[in-house]
């Protein structure tokens, strides 16, 4: 079936979900408002906020697209012994303990060049990689998850899952970042 | 294929662009962090930033998505002509980008009111975030249509680009854009 090109069907499509997701990342605002102040404070923790938001929701939507395209395949079976579930899981694991101690160490020195340097490099570090921890965790949840109940109600999940676990993710990595910097710093 | 494998695989795969995304978003953190005088003069802001974040990463991804799809199907061709599906797409994409960003600037005034914390007029973030929404809009329309179009044109798969573009631009341009809107929108004031 072409799918019509116009402004009044696309936005008859994506108008619904998109003003949902609007109001789940107003969600993580609020979050992020109530620790505006050590926000402020320490700068190289407000330069985390976009690139844990931005990674976070990554981890979540590679996972959820590789699951989408195994699902699509047939090769998929929600078992934790599943290969292809396992071994996807296992490697947003890795990227995550990977990837976010660059993170800090990039948000550091980023907050250095504008000459702040209340926090040092090891608690930005610290900060980022326990958040990337957790986040990785949650990620591999929420995605599985997602997949299992479009899997369950019959739908697409390159429509619905990809969406709702990136912007679920957003969220978290906001709350995760809050409950870090309210352990660590 | 064992765990292993499979996890090495993906590893491979999603490392570049996560690591690229990575970089965007350390950039725009730097931006968000030079900008903590307009944040604190538009109080509420700070709320609405994730909102505009994603709704950047919503709308140009699936513009991108579409775009892409179209160009498989041969609905579109990657030529930089008025055609009616593309003009079509990148209205209704800006448009969708506007009212998104405007329900995310009045959903915040409306809670943080209820929950009487400190915030700006309602006109001030509405401004804020529809001037915002308008600059990046364009800004991303014409990264999107560009990207997709030179990719598929020199043979590239334009879904496995599109994604990684759109984050990155969305994010830099879409708190550079904020920066200018508040400035643009208290100079008025």
């Amino acid at each position: 079936m072409p799918e019509e090109w116009t402004v009044e069907s696309i936005t008859r499509a994506m108008l619904p979900v998109l003003l949902g997701l609007t109001a789940v990342e107003i969600g993580s605002g609020l979050v992020l408002g109530t620790f505006e102040t050590t926000l402020y404070r320490y700068h190289s923790l407000l330069v985390l906020v976009p690139v844990t938001i931005g990674t976070a929701g990554n981890l979540g939507s590679i996972l959820a697209s590789r699951l989408s395209t195994s699902f699509h395949l047939g090769t998929l079976s929600f078992s934790p012994r599943d290969d292809d579930l396992a071994g996807n899981a296992l490697a947003i694991v890795t990227l995550a303990l990977t990837i976010f101690p660059l993170v800090g160490a990039g948000a550091w020195a980023a907050a250095g060049l504008t000459g702040s340097t209340a926090l040092s490099l090891l608690d930005v570090v610290a900060v980022s990689f326990a958040s990337g921890a957790a986040l990785a965790a949650l990620a591999v949840f929420v995605a599985v998850t997602a997949t299992y109940a479009a899997y369950r109600l019959s739908l697409d999940p390159d429509d619905v899952v990809i969406p709702v676990v990136t912007n679920v993710c957003d969220v978290l990595g906001v709350v995760v970042l809050f409950a870090v910097v309210q352990l660590l710093v | 294929m064992s765990i292993r494998d499979v996890a090495a695989d993906a590893y491979r795969e999603a490392a570049p662009a996560l690591v690229a995304s990575m970089l965007g978003g350390l950039f725009a953190g730097a931006v968000l962090s030079g900008m903590r005088a307009e944040l604190r003069a538009v109080p509420g802001l700070l709320v609405v930033v994730p909102a505009i974040l994603a709704t950047r990463g919503n709308v140009y991804g699936s513009l991108g998505a579409r775009l892409a799809t179209g160009l498989h199907q041969g609905l579109i061709r990657a030529e930089f002509e008025a055609d009616t599906r593309l003009v079509a797409a990148a209205s209704a994409a800006m448009a969708n980008g506007l009212l998104a960003s405007g329900f995310a600037a009045v959903l915040a005034f409306a809670v943080l009111d209820l929950l009487a914390r400190d915030v700006a007029g309602l006109g001030v973030l509405v401004a804020v975030a529809l001037i915002a929404g308008l600059l990046s809009g364009l800004v991303l329309t014409v990264a999107v249509v560009g990207v997709v179009f030179v990719a598929f044109r020199r043979g590239y798969n334009p879904d496995a680009i599109v994604g990684p573009v759109v984050t990155t631009t969305g994010d830099v341009f879409g708190l550079a854009c904020l920066v200018v809107a508040v400035r643009a929108v208290l100079g008025v004031m």
